[in-house]
């Protein structure tokens, strides 16, 4: 499986470490809706195609990626840095265009 | 001349003779012999036994689905076992030896099986071993000792015991396009991706390239179809984009188009080139795949099929037109399709008389008449072979009348002397690898086979593999493949012209002649129909629990020839269409892989060793190493004649008394930084920090999310926007990736950046009565009094002149100071603080008396911090602030997270004046014989010098209302019981005033 990491290229499994689903919402920092917290901390999809999740690049740039997996097929639709416009991303591919 | 041998013909080299042994007989093959076709070319019918019944078996196949010729190779003392004869090439002084007979291959003692056959049909082991229930060995563990000797008669080759010598290598390729196999279909592939430019891998399992051209006796341009494909093959030398990898299986197909490959580099030499690894495991990530793995040839199941001398047709025709090896002289084959009639007239013109053709068909083409007529063959339509005859070889055949549509016999028996029996029972495509790539395989009723399912990966699949077994199909398959799979458009162009045997690719649907006797489906499992029928009266219906119970297909080669015979018989049992019944998913890998070549060159200790930057004074000073984790410890400083025991209660005596100095450069040191570094740490640790002034440090507990206790540490605070944060040596790499998930993920928004700074920072912590008056000797640049230095205070100054930070922190409950440095000067300053302390009596210790200080003040590690205890489990509810919410706090309160009867820290006193072990449990009522309900577990312990007694830390049911009780110790694994009372976890000191002091 080849993940497709905006700052570093395509790069081995190997490379990344799994951090959860990334359907996951936190509530805010001091609600106390148990039931949310509950969901957030307990509670996950098990789909059978397409699937949010959060990788991290830990053998490399060490950023968090949101990344789209099919679960029947491995195949990788997309793969962006979780913190959305990520500058160093952006300079990257400035530089891979010129 | 060998009786066998061809006086011409073959790819060997006649003038090149090979010297081997097989089962300590010597032999003569020639160059370009395998195992097989050299024994057969000197008379050998016999090569193995069979599984359960130790039936003689000869060579089914010429290839790499030979269940049958399972061979061991010896090199030296290592032993590689179950390889299969047709893949064994030969050279000077290769020894090999037949496996599963006893005392010997001709006379096998075990051979007996056969006459109890009855006994071992399909589930024998699931019936027998089920321990008798009744009489007087129930409840005996008699089945047990029958295993050893039943398991011993049963099987296979045996490994070795020898290590293996041998060198394994791994490479990682990447192309556009993976070609595998290189019959017609492949080479075309590979010719066509290549002249469009793309960078192709061309894999082919047999050491030639060419596949079925190096034997189908056909005609390809005008020349000798062996001769086409070794020049075209040969057109690929020197090409920057091809690589060629012959004697390569590639027997994964993964994600992502990821293949896995293996290269028998050197199984073929007498002596390995210098530097070549044996296997080489190949990782190849190609762009577009060409499958092009061709078919495999069918047996036919009736009694006595597994007879030495019955063989596939295609073989034969191999053995004779690659090998130059005729099997027999005179030689009968049993079809259901056309493809056996060119395999008579190969035969025919190497040699050997075709005594008949016997063909399960009533009608038959004019074109096979014709060609059976060339072979002089008698032909017996709608007829089929009920039995065979003969020991260690064939002798003759049976033959009757045969009803194809109703599957009955009539007629007499009529018999046939002939030393060797050809079968085709039709072909299936080898789809493993498309199958190991997603979807389900397709059965076409046409073909009677399962035809490769839709891509579900970037593969074009070409030739006999696709269904098209004519090698004009093939070729025009196989180029239109390479190009599409190198982004080239089809074009009219010329093709080579193919003269070849007419044939209908469609045999009629015939699996088995039921007569009886002994029909086989799995050869090398030695399944029989019979077997298969029994299971399906038994109530299995789904071909994934036939396969279990029978086992079939689940030897060595994977039922490459027996999975479609055993499913029709299935299907027919079932009543139901083979579709229907369904097929199982093949499963890497295609063949047997080294387990050295998946380990190439990473073997022995794999973990990388992380070492302090003291770690030679360490070992030059008398330390007695310890591994924890990837970190070497000292684990004691061991005097002459001195036990582990009272090392540790040496160094931990000499600190209470004196001082004592320990190497604490492995805990994890994360820099956080950042103008939002104060709110960041308020809200990943319980406890406030962005009150903690600069220049003081605070011990922090973090929690999981769900609220359990996750790790804790002390953080210092070096600057407005600039922490050094400390954790548990077991949890760096841990928290250092839950900091930055949060700041990654969940709070972008904070300005913070983590930095691991653990390898930067040599760490000493040098505590006792006397540790203050050795610091004030040795460092320059600040004072180091209560004044300048008072509990938790931070100062920076200089040790021998090297710059170093000094935090006043206790985790032995003295009065102690931890001394930072960088990392390259960590010797140096040790070493400094050595010295300053020799007049003082500092002594080093090591993680043994780290324990024994830390357990006699009740301090709480990873033993303690286990992943299921919270904070008020482990009395630091104190640290929970209720100012602000931080990770782990909405969650810590629920129900059960606050339960009165959770386990909580205690201390414990050994009672009988002996050591209880970590991981004995703790009960109220002891119970040797039948120990029950237990109340908690000792999560550590140690000799206390402060106490002079045997002392531990437990987490117990209730805790502190404990206090005071008496328990015992219960630890039947190690045999330890005895009686203990249940204290605070703080021994010693409790109101701290040593390390305040």
């Amino acid at each position: 499986m080849l993940i497709t990491c905006p700052y570093c290229g395509p790069r081995d499994v190997i490379e990344f470490t799994y951090q959860g689903d990334g359907n996951r919402q936190r509530p805010q920092p001091a609600s106390q809706d148990l039931d949310a917290w509950n969901a957030y901390v307990y509670e996950r999809l098990n789909p059978a195609g397409d699937h949010n999740e959060i990788w991290q690049h830990s053998g490399g740039c060490r950023a968090h990626l949101k990344v789209v997996r099919n679960t029947l097929t491995h195949e990788i639709s997309s793969a962006a840095f979780a913190r959305g416009d990520h500058k160093s991303g952006a300079r990257h591919k400035a530089e891979g265009k010129s | 001349m060998s009786p066998r041998r061809t006086e011409t013909g073959g790819r060997i080299d006649r003038l090149r003779t090979i010297r081997f042994t097989f089962d300590g007989a010597s032999y003569t093959g020639h160059a370009g012999d395998t195992l097989a076709s050299a024994l057969l070319a000197s008379g050998v019918t016999l090569f193995g036994r069979s599984f359960k019944y130790h039936r003689p078996r000869g060579l089914l196949t010429a290839g790499v689905e030979e269940p049958n010729a399972l061979v061991t190779v010896l090199r030296g003392e290592v032993r590689e076992p179950n390889i299969p004869a047709t893949m064994v090439e030969i050279y000077d002084g290769l020894t090999a030896v037949s496996q599963n007979r006893f005392p010997s291959l001709a006379w096998d003692v075990s051979a007996v099986n056969q006459l109890g056959g009855k006994l071992l049909s399909a589930g024998f082991y699931y019936k027998t071993f089920m321990g008798p229930a009744i009489g007087p060995l129930k409840g005996t563990r008699f089945w047990m000792f029958c295993e050893h000797f039943i398991r011993r008669a049963a099987g296979l080759g045996r490994a070795g015991l020898a290590p293996d010598t041998a060198r394994y290598g791994r490479m990682n390729a990447f192309c556009d396009v993976l070609v595998v196999g290189s019959g017609p279909a492949g080479l075309m592939a590979a010719k066509a991706a290549a002249d469009q430019g793309a960078r192709v891998i061309l894999a082919e399992l047999e050491p030639h390239f060419g596949g079925s051209a190096n034997w189908s006796g056909e005609t390809i341009d005008g020349m000798p179809a062996a001769d086409w494909a070794a020049r075209t093959a040969g057109q690929f030398e020197g090409h920057d984009n091809v690589r060629l990898l012959p004697r390569t299986t590639v027997w994964g197909y993964y994600d992502g188009n990821t293949l896995a490959a293996l290269e028998r580099v050197t199984d073929h030499k007498e002596i390995p080139g210098r530097g070549e690894p044996r296997h080489r495991y190949w990782a190849i990530r190609a762009k577009s795949v060409v499958l092009a793995t061709g078919s495999f040839e069918r047996p036919l199941v009736f009694p006595g099929n597994d007879r030495p001398g019955v063989m596939l047709a295609h073989a034969a025709e191999r053995y004779a037109n690659e090998y130059g090896v005729l099997p027999g002289e005179r030689i009968a084959l049993f079809t259901n399709n056309d493809s056996a009639y060119r395999s008579a007239v190969a035969l025919k013109k190497a040699g050997a008389a075709i005594v008949a053709i016997i063909d399960v068909r009533p009608e038959l083409s004019s074109e096979m008449r014709k060609l059976a007529t060339k072979a002089e063959a008698e032909i017996f339509s709608g007829h089929a072979v009920v039995a065979t005859e003969g020991g260690k070889a064939l002798s003759g055949i049976k033959l009757q009348r045969f009803d194809m549509t109703s599957g009955a016999l009539s007629g007499e028996a009529r018999s046939v002397h002939a030393d060797c029996l050809l079968m085709s029972g039709g072909w299936s495509p080898t789809i493993h690898l498309a199958s190991q790539a997603g979807a389900r395989a397709v059965w076409d009723a046409a073909r009677q086979a399962f035809l490769p399912p839709k891509p579900t990966q970037r593969w074009i699949g070409a030739g006999a593999f696709t269904g098209s077994f004519s090698t004009t199909e093939a070729i025009a398959e196989g180029r239109a493949a390479g190009l599409s799979a190198a982004g080239g458009t089809n074009t009219q162009s010329t093709v080579p012209v193919v003269e070849a045997a007419p044939g209908d690719p469609d045999p009629a649907p015939v699996f088995e002649i039921k007569a009886s006797g002994k029909s086989f489906v799995d050869f090398q499992h030695d399944v029989t129909a019979e077997d298969v029928r029994l299971a399906h009266r038994e109530g299995f219906v789904s071909v994934e629990h036939l396969k279990r119970y029978t086992t079939l297909g689940m030897a060595t080669d994977q039922g490459k020839s027996s999975n479609i015979p055993g499913l029709a018989i299935m299907a027919e049992a079932l009543g139901k269409p083979i579709p229907e019944v369904g097929t199982t998913r093949f499963r890497p890998p295609f063949t047997a892989v080294s387990i050295g070549s998946l380990a190439a060159e990473r073997f022995g200790d794999l973990k990388p060793e992380r070492l302090t930057p003291m770690h030679d004074w360490h070992v030059a000073n008398g330390a007695t190493m310890y591994s924890a984790g990837l970190w070497y410890r000292p684990m004691i400083y061991g005097l002459a004649g001195e036990t582990i025991e009272q090392a540790y209660v040496r160094e931990a005596k000499a600190t209470r008394e004196s001082a004592g100095i320990v190497d604490v450069s492995t805990l994890g040191k994360i820099a956080v930084q950042g103008p939002d570094a104060a709110e960041f740490l308020d809200r990943v640790y319980t406890n406030m920090f962005s009150t903690l002034p600069v220049g003081k440090a605070r011990y922090g507990l973090m929690l999981r999310e769900d609220g359990i206790a996750f790790d804790d540490g002390t953080t210092w605070r070096l600057g407005e926007q600039d922490f050094l944060m400390t954790t548990t040596t077991a949890n760096a790499g841990k928290v250092m990736q839950h900091l930055e998930y949060f700041l990654d993920v969940i709070w972008p928004e904070l300005k913070v950046h983590v930095t691991s700074v653990t390898d930067q920072w040599a760490g000493a912590a040098i505590g006792g009565p006397k540790a203050r008056a050795i610091l004030a000797t040795c460092v320059t640049g600040t004072a180091v009094d209560n004044a300048a230095l008072p509990f938790m205070g931070i100062v920076h100054g200089k040790v021998a002149g090297v710059p170093v930070m000094i935090c006043r922190l206790s985790f032995s409950g003295e009065m102690a100071f931890e001394v930072y440095c960088g990392a390259g000067y960590g010797t140096h300053v040790w070493e400094a603080l050595i010295d300053a302390g020799k007049p003082f009596g500092l002594v080093t210790y090591g993680l043994e008396a780290l324990g024994t200080l830390r357990i006699e003040k009740g301090h709480v590690t990873g033993a303690e911090i286990d992943g299921r205890t919270t904070a008020r489990d482990l009395h630091l509810d104190w640290m929970l602030s209720k100012k602000k919410p931080f990770i782990g706090s909405a969650m810590m309160d629920r129900e059960g997270l606050i339960a009165p009867d959770r386990l909580q820290l205690v201390g414990l006193i050994s009672l009988d004046n002996r050591p209880p072990s970590g991981g004995a449990h703790v009960v109220e009522q002891l119970d040797e014989a039948n120990p029950h309900d237990s109340i908690g577990h000792i999560t550590a312990c140690c000799y206390s010098p402060a106490l002079g007694k045997y002392i531990a830390l437990a987490l117990v049911k209730g805790g502190k209302q404990r206090h005071g009780t008496r328990a015992y110790v219960s630890d039947p694994l190690r045999n330890r019981f005895g009686p203990i009372e249940i204290v605070s976890n703080h021994f010693f000191d409790p109101d701290g005033s040593r390390m305040h002091g």
